[in-house]
């Protein structure tokens, strides 16, 4: 039986938020076409280039490139492709680093849609601040705008401790302070802006004080990474969205004792990794989320 | 001038409604130390990449703890979420303290929560408390 858009929006239970699960094209194919002030964009995240463990991810070199291949036989191309934190493995060796974010870069270069919007994990820039990042990406945090939608990408990952700190926070009350409080406003993230379960590190020191900055306003969506795994949450009328990795799975919170990787499941190779559209409507006053697998099930 | 009085059942009276006043000034973190308080107990911790000196802690509930913490090599973090207990940092060669009263039973992660490399998620350990 077919789904339009009204009732997947009932069933969500979040005003404004479309969920859905599926192969790629699902909103155009249900008729959604774009119109001038309607656009979508990809997130991908948490790639951890890098990663070698195969007992883990048996296919660790090849999991981002299927990925990049599934974006790019879209029906439709996005607008943009934002990469939301942890496109690298930690390594202490600052030139393997480097060669690691070197390699990201050349790979993402292969994507269709050449207007791409990187941001660090901790993996990235805990270790030298966000340095490295820096010399491939240019800056850690920053805002833009696109088709009517206010854009802003912060940065909790440059700080180890996990903090935004005041300057950035400075800026952001600055970048928001002459904005119509009506306007849509999207945010990226690459960890939870909110205490989703600080006993794991999935939390921001001082994520509340940038969520205080974003309340007055009266469509903020967030969008991060990090927990690895799709997790929706509302702070007040302010929706959080998590994406799936592109690496390894995390357990939900507090679903096993620790949070380690979920082992591959060689009957069902790729669960749990994916990526996802976000289609915005009325000018980002209607967000639809479509989560994508990198392979589709059963073409392993 | 109210005058200074005191017979000794309104010392007990005042004795008595110490703890009950300080529990309303400032809160019932306070009323075990108004009272008799369990002596506060210091555990010693190391923090190195990637484990803890001591994977596992036992408490008695009620009684105040002060860990004192140093790491033996670079940055770390130290966060009880769950008695709202974190150090700002564990720098090497300094002691960090960090306390607070275990209120319950159960069992508590403690975990670093300053990013230090590789193995940080794996960086934790647990209060095991008991009444």
């Amino acid at each position: 039986m077919g789904m339009d858009r009204r009732q997947f929006m009932r069933l969500a239970g979040i005003g404004g938020v479309v969920f859905a699960s599926g192969l790629p094209g699902w909103a155009r194919a249900q008729g959604y076409g774009t119109s001038a002030d309607e656009f979508f964009f990809v997130q991908l995240s948490d790639l951890h280039w890098g990663f070698s463990d195969a007992k883990v991810n048996p296919d660790f070199d090849g999991t981002l490139k299927k990925a990049i291949v599934a974006v790019n036989a879209l029906s439709e191309q996005p607008d943009f492709v934002v990469f939301t934190g942890d496109l690298t493995h930690n390594t202490d060796d600052p030139r393997e680093r480097r060669r690691r974010l070197g390699q990201v870069k050349e790979m993402a270069a292969a994507l269709k849609v050449k207007n791409l919007k990187f941001m660090p994990g901790e993996h990235d820039a805990a270790l030298d601040n966000g340095k490295a990042f820096e010399e491939f990406f240019g800056k850690t945090y920053y805002a833009f705008d696109h088709k009517g939608v206010h854009f802003i990408a912060l940065d909790n990952v440059s700080d180890p401790a996990a903090a935004l700190g005041e300057e950035q926070l400075r800026w952001l009350a600055a970048d928001l302070a002459a904005r119509d409080r009506k306007a849509p406003i999207v945010v990226f993230a690459h960890r939870p802006l909110f205490d989703l379960l600080p006993q794991w590190d999935w939390a921001t020191r001082d994520g509340a004080k940038a969520i205080d900055l974003l309340m007055p306003f009266a469509n903020p969506t967030v969008f991060y990474g990090h927990i690895h795994q799709e997790n929706h949450h509302t702070t007040g009328h302010i929706a959080h969205h998590s994406a799936k990795s592109l690496m390894f799975p995390l357990p939900a919170p507090l679903s096993q004792p620790k949070r380690a990787p979920l082992p591959w499941d060689p009957s069902e190779p790729y669960r749990g990794l994916g990526f996802r559209e976000v289609e915005l409507e009325q000018k980002g006053v209607k967000v639809a989320i479509q989560e994508l697998p990198v392979v589709k099930p059963g073409a392993a | 001038m109210t005058p200074v009085t005191s017979s000794l059942r309104e010392r007990r009276r005042a004795m008595l409604a110490l703890p009950l006043a300080a529990l309303l000034a400032v809160g019932g973190g306070y009323l075990v130390t108004a009272r008799a308080a369990p002596k506060e107990r210091v555990i010693k911790l190391t923090v190195k990449r990637f484990e803890y000196s001591q994977k596992e802690i036992v408490l008695k509930r009620g009684q105040p703890v002060v860990i004192e913490i140093t790491s033996l090599d670079v940055p770390h973090g130290f966060s009880v979420p769950d008695f709202n207990a974190r150090a700002d940092v564990v720098l090497p060669g300094k002691v960090t303290r960090v306390r607070f009263t275990p209120d319950r039973d159960g069992t508590f992660a403690y975990l670093c929560d300053i990013f230090c490399g590789t193995g940080h998620e794996q960086l934790e350990g647990h209060f095991v408390v008991r009444g």
